[in-house]
């Protein structure tokens, strides 16, 4: 058997069902992921992205529903499922007190690789994760980006056919974030299969070549980024006028351009609306806000962010944690989903 | 893809590795070769799973060594409060020295409080993950909760041969022989009991500040027993309470073994030696069915 069930699935879930307590944490699941890709499961705080994750890696038990990864099913083979499976949660589940070659020592014995192996398989993955230099410090003075790798080394100590990454630049610094995506992209290259999950509109568009939107734990969409972000529409002509009583001449002007209803956003002075001719569209609009004597402070063409497509599909936005860019969600009027 | 493809004999073909032993093919990743995989038994993988979680604890305390000192330090300050400061002044039925009194409950409170530790250090991997990567690994799930017995009784050991060594050190004389033996073993077996109550605990409480605060709840039980203080010297009602509390059980056998014993009048003080052994029992019956049940509840 090859794994995936030969398919071309690395992990397939079916009406997953969690309920804790009242509530329902997913609520007939959906997830079908392709062998050898990055597939992002995006989703706000509570939406049930954790929960799948600690599904699908045989943590806890499925209360309905049906799911395989590597070919496996979680609930009656977790045993043979956990020997194919990396996992990275959202807190560096590696000992603390431990150095970074103590850690990967230990999880390759309990990998059951034994002694020697063991011992080769933490140089090398502390080589290949840039760890080697800080490799016999404590992982208590590692820095955020450093933990994380190590986190990343340890889940793939056995080369697993699928890895499971749940938020795993949450709370890292740019530098760090950067250094983990470029892991992430080398552990694909090498032929695993991701499974994402992260609240970064932003990450799950850099990394993932598929993505589920789960929202109240249920798939909700399942494209590609740019899919996704066509169902909002294509290229948007975005217009940022100087002063706030231009607004209305603004939209007047992109109308008679655009193809759908042209959307302000008062607080940022910004009007934009969905083209199709996009270099047109611009030149267009450019000329005429000039010929009208409208003082304008910037202007272009933006695809689309997933933002926008979560806004889109749940008629809510995501709550990014801590300080995110936010030049793209002041106070934008909220429409209905459609 | 090619790279992913194991050309791996099916887990329903090859009954020796559908057992989940996990040692079964992977696919190479760089030049270290994971394809050949030793296949032992089950049986095999607990005991080396087990063992390598008590090299990870004993790790922990040769990379800090302070913690052990922590540990003992509460002890060793009572040996030196209590047996310095108050000595002189405290009774002990039938006119022993009181020395010989306190040392052996010195180390049976040492066994006691044992239990704070290991929910400590349930706790602190609980919610730091650390557990949560184990149970997503093809290692024996039972490993992680006995290991961390295994190891807290290596240092248990570790702690009373310490305390021991100070109690010679002030001058405690106790008789040597199979007796001594027989008490150091009994001590263990309380802190064997203590382990499950510990692992219970740290799976319950939240957070390791949670678990810091067990000191608080622990250090009155230990007051109310035989360990600072003989039963039949405190009011009736508090005396009663105080001689049914498992700790006094193991002190008062230890000082038997030890020869010193403390006569007492009631039934639980006559049978001390019995209780030591019994009580432990009824403690591990108690709770290592709890700490499992709340173990399998994580994966609710």
């Amino acid at each position: 058997m090859s794994e995936g069930n030969g398919d071309g699935y690395a992990v397939r879930a079916e009406g997953l069902e969690k309920r804790y307590g009242e509530k329902r944490a997913l609520d007939g699941f959906d997830l079908a992921v392709r062998e050898g890709t990055v597939h992002g499961l995006l989703g706000p705080n509570g939406a049930g992205k954790t929960t799948a994750v600690r599904i699908l890696s045989t943590l806890v038990r499925l209360d309905g529903g049906r799911a395989t990864v590597a070919g496996l099913d979680v609930a009656r083979r977790p045993r043979e499922v956990r020997a194919r499976i990396g996992l990275t949660g959202q807190y560096a589940a590696v000992d603390e007190v431990l150095t970074g070659r103590q850690n990967l020592e230990m999880f390759g014995r309990l990998f059951h690789l034994g002694g020697r192996r063991a011992r080769l398989r933490a140089t090398e993955l502390l080589d290949r994760f840039d760890l080697t230099d800080a490799a016999d410090k404590g992982v208590g003075t590692y820095s955020g980006g450093m933990r994380r790798r190590l986190d990343l080394a340890a889940s793939m100590i056995l080369a697993p056919a699928v890895l499971f990454l749940d938020e795993p630049t949450t709370g890292l610094d740019p530098r760090s974030r950067g250094e983990v995506w470029d892991s992430v992209r080398a552990l694909v290259t090498g032929g695993t299969t991701v499974l994402l999950t992260t609240q970064y509109l932003e990450e799950a568009d850099r990394l993932a070549s598929r993505i589920t939107v789960i929202d109240q734990g249920r798939a909700i969409a399942d494209d590609t980024p740019d899919g996704l972000k066509n169902t909002v529409g294509g290229d948007r002509v975005e217009v940022v006028v100087a002063d706030r009583a231009d607004i209305p001449r603004a939209v007047e002007v992109i109308a008679r351009v655009a193809d759908g209803e042209p959307e302000a956003d008062e607080a940022g002075l910004r009007v934009h609306a969905p083209v199709t001719d996009r270099v047109n569209a611009l030149t267009e609009v450019a000329r005429t806000l000039q010929d009208e004597g409208v003082a304008v402070e910037d202007i272009g063409l933006r695809r689309p962010s997933l933002d926008d497509v979560f806004l889109r599909l749940t008629g809510h936005r995501t709550e990014p944690p801590g300080v995110r860019d936010t030049s793209t969600s002041a106070s934008q009027p909220k429409e209905a989903a459609a | 893809m090619s790279t992913r493809v194991r050309p791996d004999v099916s887990p329903e073909a090859r009954p020796s590795t559908a057992t989940g032993t996990g040692s079964d093919a992977r696919s190479g990743s760089g030049p270290l070769d994971l394809t050949d995989l030793p296949v032992r038994s089950r049986t095999y993988w607990l005991l080396a799973d087990v063992g390598n979680i008590v090299r990870r604890g004993l790790t922990h305390y040769r990379r800090q060594p302070v913690n052990i000192a922590w540990q003992l330090g509460f002890p060793i300050l009572s040996v030196l409060l209590y047996g310095h400061v108050f000595g002189s002044a405290m009774q002990v039925p039938g006119g022993g020295d009181y020395r010989d009194f306190l040392m052996p409950g010195m180390f049976a409170m040492t066994m006691a409080f044992g239990f704070i530790n290991t929910a400590t250090l349930v706790v602190h991997d609980s919610t730091k993950g650390v557990i949560d990567r184990f149970r997503s690994m093809p290692m024996a799930p039972s490993a992680v909760v006995a290991g961390r017995g295994v190891t807290d009784l290596l240092v248990a050991c570790a702690e009373l041969a310490i305390m021991m060594l100070t109690a010679l050190v002030m001058g405690w004389r106790p008789d040597a022989g199979p007796g001594f033996l027989a008490a150091f073993g009994l001590l263990l077996w309380l802190r064997f009991a203590l382990i499950w109550i510990g692992v219970w605990l740290g799976l319950l409480v939240p957070n390791p500040e949670a678990a810091g605060g067990l000191f608080v709840v622990a250090f009155p039980l230990t007051m109310i027993s035989s360990i600072y203080v003989a039963p039949q010297l405190m009011p009736d009602w508090l005396g009663w309470v105080a001689a049914w509390n498992p700790l006094s059980s193991t002190a008062a056998a230890t000082r038997e073994l030890f020869g010193t014993p403390v006569a007492g009048d009631s039934w639980i003080e006559r049978h001390a030696l019995l209780m030591a052994g019994v009580w432990p029992v009824v403690l591990t019956l108690v709770f290592l069915p709890l700490a499992v049940r709340r173990f399998r509840r994580l994966s609710r």
